[in-house]
């Protein structure tokens, strides 16, 4: 379960659109599942079908995290033509153990769709995403 | 040799230095390929791992890579 206030999920929604046709990036922090910051992220591929996160950016991000005694729980990216689902590039590349891996999907632009996956020993499994009012 | 990984520390026995390569090893770093390393503050070029050694003191900074694609 991952638990984001109304603002950040706007948020997430608001920076896929502005990013069009370019896929965004960023990463979610908080603690137990509770998503309490967002951090948009630079992608360096500036790509409609790739991201990559940059390094100092992600290293500067983790140390923000860490000083406030919160956890990275989420990266997120967004899908500005294809559905909310983790493409096969997506699952090699999500590395990071532990976290959450959220999609913003554009594919209908007047109705975002955002979707929350786990992935445990190989397996990706939907998880449930709950937005609450700040 | 006590180092500081990801802000805590780490004893790593009987080594007075350690090569990044053979630290992410001896700290059991699945997929080190896909892996970013901080050294005291500077971002090391891949081609560097093998041949930059971390000694007492230092602080090192992991973390993967966050990408994805074909969306």
């Amino acid at each position: 379960m991952l638990q984001i206030p109304m603002s950040i999920y706007e948020r997430m929604i608001e920076q896929a659109r502005e990013g069009v046709p370019f896929e965004v990036c960023g990463i979610l922090g908080g603690k137990d599942g509770v998503v309490s910051v967002i951090y948009p992220m630079t992608n360096t591929d500036a790509s409609r079908d790739h991201f990559m996160m940059e390094p100092r950016e992600q290293f500067s991000v983790v140390k923000v995290l860490r000083s406030q005694e919160l956890e990275m729980l989420a990266v997120y990216h967004s899908h500005p033509e294809t559905p909310a689902r983790l493409s096969d590039e997506d699952l090699r590349l999500a590395l990071t153990p532990g976290i959450s891996y959220v999609i913003v999907s554009l594919a209908d632009p007047s109705a975002p769709e955002v979707r929350s996956f786990k992935i445990s020993g190989g397996k990706v499994g939907s998880e449930k995403l709950i937005i609450v009012n700040d | 040799m006590i180092l500081n990984v990801n802000g805590k520390k780490a004893v790593i026995a009987d080594k007075e230095s350690l090569t990044i390569s053979g630290l992410l090893d001896v700290l059991n770093v699945s997929d080190p390929l896909y892996v970013t390393v901080e050294l005291n503050g500077d971002i090391l070029k891949r081609a560097n791992f093998d041949g930059t050694f971390v000694r007492d003191g230092d602080e090192m900074e992991f973390l993967y890579f966050m990408g994805g694609g074909r969306g």
